[in-house]
């Protein structure tokens, strides 16, 4: 049994090899290179396939930008410069991150703003709570109270403090 | 009175929520704006398809309105295309067409086949006209006015009722 599963895994693993060979192998005789050439494509976006990076992507388009993006880097450019070009010619679409600037202000700007509202409504609430606990109790309010816990006092004194009938122990020197 | 009104937060929260996500519904997500529209038509020096000793450059484009349509033998929606733009040059139309990712022998077989609008087809078989003009699939079309400026983009098929509703009217907006 184990010997078969060994073998359908190797099939599977044989299996898979045609979807990793679409995205090509490249060499990096810089280490820091390889880690720009990794994260530049992660980060850009395949404009044919909507929701995959050109890293992860097999079209042709994707291919053709991870080319550019190699020659580039090859060629000393700056990440900046490459996401330039990319974005010049296929629109801020191919950016998964974008930038801060006018028009994409609100994008950026909103979930800030509503974490800052929202600690700002929790301070309010947290005051407002606190401003109620300190004020002191009305005339009507402190009396009410005053009765039930009376209440409860004259109840707890019958439970507790009336040893002839409630304490065993005292019931049985009594005997 | 104001802390009923609190209460409805809520509920306004949720609906301009729900509307935002009501219109997502209807949104092509695979639209994006053309980032070439109002730009110079890139610079290139490539090949004619015809003649591969003729070389040609984006002065080809200056002095008329001219539509550039991207295509390649490979690509199926450019043969449904071809009606259109046979009709589009009857109509007067200059159309220069980029023979994209193709080899010379298939794309000349094409021409046979479905016809030729083109009066001149540039020949870009590593696609590096069409990565300058962010083309990404095939068919692809520029208008590009007679300064050589792109004017208007339209990405993927052009339907046959595209050619009077869309087409036609950007030509005649760009010839004045």
């Amino acid at each position: 049994m184990a010997r078969v599963s060994v073998w359908l895994l190797i099939l599977l693993a044989a299996l898979s090899l045609p979807a990793l060979a679409a995205v090509e192998v490249r060499q990096f005789d810089d280490p820091v290179l390889e880690q720009r050439y990794r994260d530049l494509t992660a980060t850009l976006r395949c404009p044919k396939c909507e929701n995959q990076s050109i890293g992860d992507s097999d079209s042709p388009i994707a291919g053709d930008m991870r080319e550019r993006v190699y020659q580039q880097l090859q060629q000393g450019r700056s990440d900046k410069e490459i996401l330039d070009f990319m974005v010049d010619r296929f629109g801020d679409y191919v950016l998964y991150n974008p930038r801060l600037e006018g028009r994409t202000f609100l994008l950026w700007g909103l979930p800030a703003a509503l974490v800052v509202l929202g600690i700002v409504l929790v301070i309010l609430l947290v005051r407002a709570r606190r401003h109620v606990a300190a004020r002191g109790l009305s005339e009507t309010e402190r009396a009410r109270l005053d009765s039930l816990v009376n209440r409860q006092g004259a109840h707890h004194d019958t439970v507790y403090h009336d040893p002839a009938h409630h304490d065993p122990v005292h019931h049985e020197r009594n005997e | 009175m104001r802390r009923r009104l609190l209460l409805l937060l809520p509920l306004l929260g949720f609906l301009v929520l729900g509307g935002f996500l009501y219109r997502g519904l209807s949104m092509d997500p695979s639209y994006r704006d053309s980032a070439m529209v109002a730009r110079d038509f890139p610079a290139f020096d490539l090949a004619t398809l015809a003649d591969p000793e003729r070389r040609v450059d984006a002065s080809l484009l200056e002095g008329e309105v001219t539509l550039v349509n991207v295509w390649g033998e490979w690509c199926p929606t450019c043969k449904q295309e071809m009606p259109q733009l046979l009709e589009l040059a009857e109509r007067g139309v200059r159309l220069v067409g980029v023979d994209y990712k193709d080899t010379r022998a298939k794309g000349r077989d094409f021409l046979e086949e479905f016809g030729d609008p083109f009066e001149i087809n540039i020949f870009d078989p590593e696609g590096s006209l069409g990565f300058d003009l962010g083309v990404y699939g095939a068919p692809e079309t520029f208008l590009v006015d007679a300064e050589g400026v792109i004017r208007y983009h339209h990405t993927g098929y052009i339907a046959p009722e595209d050619v009077s509703r869309v087409i036609m009217p950007e030509v005649e907006k760009w010839r004045e």
